[in-house]
């Protein structure tokens, strides 16, 4: 499965607005899927950060690497999942998105990634 | 079997993977088959976890047949896949009162009401929690004044009294401090390095969510292979982790935080 048809996968799911692929250690776009009105860069650049400090904060706390992320927000949520090579499939979501579906879309999709 | 229960089991049978299960455990739930009920909403759980319906059904199902834990697993799921559900809002309002915990009962029957204005029975329960509330304040019937209030002290920690309170929750400051709670990892205590990875996340998560155009934010939830992360905002200026491994489910371990950083607020207000 190429990252077309993965980021297709997620952007599938009903209240997702767009998603990308990043890599996580500059926070650069790999890939993106989005909706008019995502800036991409600024999500790709603001997810990197955001989850290598839950990376840190997790690793403190005696977890392991996370599998998913979801920032909650009054008007929609910022999810992100890790896949290998220091990828992030991240997804931007209005509020009303089925977060559950998108989740397991997403976990599934970063583990084809590499 | 009644006709429309039987169609219902035709169709769901021709098409195991359409939403009549939706239809027919309702059904079933309301002539009593609570069994039959709950043996085919948990099938559309299986198939549909991502379904706010299926999870509030087999929520309803398992509170008639008493399982109130189950039921509350079940509504806090819907809540999580749906934050302003007023069905699942009631649900966990309700259990929330019959475990006694009137004030987050409370809670939950407002964000219902602002969800379902409409809803004749919620304003209803929401006299029936307030008077609850108000209990203890009401004046003594024989007219002798009440003695005076014992001084105000805020309690050591904001967590007594909330499940695990002794562990996993950690309060700390924007600068990475550790304000109240403890974490610990590899059998010794976390908490302060922990904190410290917390310095300025509020910020951070504040500023993602604006330029994102997603308003204020709520939580994060950080799911690993060890168990769940989650962290809220109490005030401005702190944050509040809660950790918790998967034994609970993580829609649970968010009710939890939710119950934490309303205390943690207080307790900071109280502490000025």
């Amino acid at each position: 499965m190429n990252e077309r048809d993965l980021l297709d996968r997620v952007t599938r799911v009903p209240g997702v607005r767009g998603a990308l692929l990043v890599a996580a250690a500059d926070g650069l776009v790999v890939a993106e899927q989005l909706m008019d009105g995502v800036d991409g860069r600024a999500a790709a650049a603001l997810a990197g950060s955001m989850m290598g400090r839950l990376m840190r904060t997790a690793q403190q706390a005696g977890h392991r690497r996370p599998s998913f992320v979801h920032l909650r927000a009054d008007a929609g949520s910022m999810l992100a999942a890790p896949g290998p090579d220091d990828l992030l499939l991240v997804a931007v979501t209005s509020p009303d998105a089925n977060v559950g579906l998108a989740r397991l879309e997403m976990i599934d999709a970063a583990g084809r990634l590499g | 079997m009644s006709e429309d229960i039987r169609a219902l089991t035709v169709r769901l049978a021709d098409e195991p993977s359409s939403l009549a299960f939706l239809e027919l455990a309702e059904a079933l739930r309301r002539r009593g088959q609570l069994d039959a009920a709950c043996k085919v909403a948990r099938g559309g759980v299986g198939r549909y976890p991502g379904l706010a319906d299926a999870h509030d059904l087999l929520a309803r199902i398992l509170s008639d047949q008493g399982d109130l834990a189950g039921a509350f697993d079940a509504w806090s799921a819907a809540l999580q896949l749906d934050p302003m559900r007023a069905a699942a809002l009631k649900g966990v309002g309700f259990l929330y009162f019959r475990a006694g915990d009137a004030v987050a009962a409370l809670d939950h029957l407002q964000r219902a009401a602002q969800a379902d204005p409409d809803d004749p029975s919620i304003p209803t329960a929401l006299e029936r929690v307030r008077a609850e509330v108000r209990r203890d304040h009401v004046p003594r019937p024989n007219g002798t004044p009440p003695p005076p209030p014992e001084p105000a002290r805020p309690p050591a920690t904001p967590f007594d009294g909330i499940e695990g309170g002794g562990q996993g929750f950690l309060l700390v400051d924007g600068n990475g401090l550790r304000l109240s709670g403890s974490l610990r990892a590899s059998g010794e205590d976390a908490g302060d390095r922990v904190a410290a990875q917390l310095a300025g996340v509020s910020r951070e998560a504040a500023r993602a969510t604006r330029i994102l155009g997603l308003g204020p934010w709520h939580s994060i939830a950080v799911e690993s292979a060890d168990g769940h992360l989650f962290l809220a905002a109490p005030t401005a200026d702190t944050v509040l982790l809660t950790a918790r491994d998967h034994s609970l489910p993580l829609a649970r371990v968010g009710l939890l935080a939710e119950r934490a950083s309303r205390a943690a607020k207080a307790w900071l207000e109280a502490m000025g």
